[in-house]
């Protein structure tokens, strides 16, 4: 092209900033169902705009590794975004958030590795923003394979908080000799390697009741990475996008940590879920129904409010809970969704759930909403849900989740569990809910158990 | 600092409903590393230079690509609910 060089790079700042703005507008419709759709379309195309002028930045070469690259991971992402299934969302969004992580941390290191070209400043984001994105990068990958299953244990041990810290302060002072000139590709390298087992040794402990919050975490932590990396190549549409994800990212985090009624440091340093096994003991007995009457209980009410939690999504129930919601409606009964601000393994995880089964949002309804309505309900319908209804966290001052928001469903007039057995929930405690005098225990699968639950509604005509 | 009031400002509005989407759809907006990913092997000297941009650009495509599918695919299920409402 004949264009001169200062026009080329104004029509690529103006593109860069055209990107950033339409990112901006994209998350801002995300924020209504409405337009949600639409937003990420925006995005998109922002994306694309950035991806396409940087090809026509100036003194560039490597096409070939660049295309390849492209190609390789947006091939994989693609074919792994389409392929898997609704319940393993999060661990996805966590897998892509690490790329995101790992790629701000590559770009920190081809800066860093010839450090003369930029000066103390720039070095000095260069380091955060490397120390940031790696930490996310190894992170992300810990939480996905402990979303994934292939980590089970939350591994602890004595000193472990020392050791942390003690990696974190030797990465932190190879990152101050780097922005001090002193590194070689040594100390590049031990740097990284040292932010990397940060990162695992960081997320290694945290329970998987956890990881949403960890998740959304290392999500504003790539979008920082991104935007000090964006300083360092002095790139507007890195540096806004990132700073917007950062501070999103950090709300999200906040409020999802603030609906478990815990500090996001609590949520890091703490152990949770392991003291706590024991303190758990409750007097009672859980006492089982069958479906027959079960489904009798609900088809004769006049306000039924159901409980979903993160066993409806595992066993894939959400078509066969709305297939009986809409039985329930047909005879009348007033059917709402409850959801808990952390069901399932990320925020609004259950929306996206029932969404995805046909349930109108209008149905559904949050914490706030419906904690006044339980006392007016015939049956509550708990599939799957287990800590986020356990009364404890209202009555036992020594109860490990004491404080926690709960929906109230022991305040309805009759309980009804679908679980899979007598075990206990996620954070490993016992549920007071399920010895009270109103409860009874529906035990199958939950998709099996609604089956039933039809079955059992429809003869009744 | 703009653009990080900007974001404050864009959350804190957002209904619980779409938290998801919208964690994922930011998880694709820091996609944008690519762009950086992209300078950084286009001006990389050497293999060693060469081999990490090229991971940082891979990398960077499957946040980008992958976080936009993700996205799409969630939302696209409120816009077949949306239809059902009277």
């Amino acid at each position: 092209m004949n264009l001169s060089p200062v026009l080329l790079d104004d029509i690529i700042q103006v593109a860069y900033f055209l990107a950033a703005l339409l990112f901006i507008l994209g998350l801002k419709r995300m924020s209504s169902p409405k337009g949600a759709r639409g937003g990420i379309v925006w995005a998109g195309v922002g994306m694309l705009v950035a991806t396409l002028i940087t090809f026509l930045y100036p003194g560039m070469h490597n096409f070939g590794l660049m295309l390849a690259g492209i190609l390789l991971g947006g091939i994989a992402a693609w074919w792994s975004g389409r392929r898997v299934a609704m319940t393993a969302m999060p661990q996805m969004v966590a897998l892509y958030n690490g790329m995101g992580g790992g790629a701000a941390a590559a770009i920190a290191a081809a800066e860093l590795l010839h450090p003369e070209g930029l000066g103390a400043a720039a070095r000095t984001l260069a380091v955060i923003g490397a120390l940031i994105g790696t930490v996310s990068f190894s992170g992300s990958l810990i939480a996905f394979a402990k979303l994934q299953g292939l980590i089970n244990k939350s591994l602890r041990f004595k000193g472990q908080q020392l050791l942390n810290g003690l990696v974190f302060l030797l990465a932190l002072a190879h990152g101050v000799g780097m922005v001090l000139g002193h590194g070689g590709s040594g100390a590049v390298i031990a740097f990284f390697a040292l932010s990397l087992l940060f990162g695992v040794l960081m997320t290694v402990p945290i329970g998987g009741a956890d990881m949403p919050v960890v998740i959304s975490l290392y999500n504003a932590f790539t979008g920082l990475a991104v935007a000090f990396e964006g300083f360092v190549l002095q790139n507007p549409a890195m540096i806004i996008a990132g700073m917007v994800v950062g501070s999103a990212g950090t709300l999200l985090t906040q409020l999802m940590a603030k609906a478990m009624n815990r500090s996001i440091g609590n949520v890091l340093f703490s152990n949770f879920g392991e003291t706590s096994a024991a303190t758990g003991e409750v007097a009672g007995s859980m006492k089982p129904i069958d479906a027959a009457d079960a489904g009798v209980m609900m088809a004769y009410g006049s306000k039924v409010i159901i409980v979903p939690g993160y066993g409806m999504a595992v066993a894939q129930a959400q078509h066969k809970v709305w297939e009986l919601t809409k039985l329930l409606q047909d005879r009348g009964v007033s059917v709402k969704f409850a959801i808990h601000p952390v069901a399932g393994r990320m925020p609004g995880h259950m929306n996206v759930l029932l969404a995805e089964a046909g349930v109108p949002y209008d149905i559904i309804a949050d914490l706030d909403e419906i904690n006044p309505e339980f006392p007016n309900a015939d049956v509550a319908l708990i599939i799957g849900a287990n800590d986020v209804v356990n009364p404890d966290a209202r009555e036992r001052k020594d109860s490990p989740i004491y404080g926690m928001p709960i929906l109230d469903a022991d305040k309805a007039k009759n309980v009804i569990v679908i679980k899979r057995g007598q075990g206990r929930g996620f954070s490993g405690i016992e549920n007071a809910l399920f010895y009270r005098d109103n409860t009874r225990m529906l035990y199958g699968d939950g998709q099996e158990a609604v089956a039933r639950l039809i079955q059992g509604i429809k003869t009744l005509d | 600092m703009l653009a990080g009031f900007t974001g404050y400002e864009v959350i804190s509005r957002v209904p619980v409903i779409l938290h998801t989407p919208l964690m994922s759809g930011s998880n694709f907006v820091h996609g944008i590393v690519l762009v950086g990913a992209m300078v950084a092997l286009g001006q990389a000297n050497g293999p060693v230079e060469q081999v990490i941009g090229f991971i940082g650009v891979a990398l960077a495509a499957g946040n980008a690509v992958g976080g936009y599918v993700v996205t799409e695919r969630m939302l696209e299920m409120f816009k077949v609910s949306g239809k059902g409402k009277p």
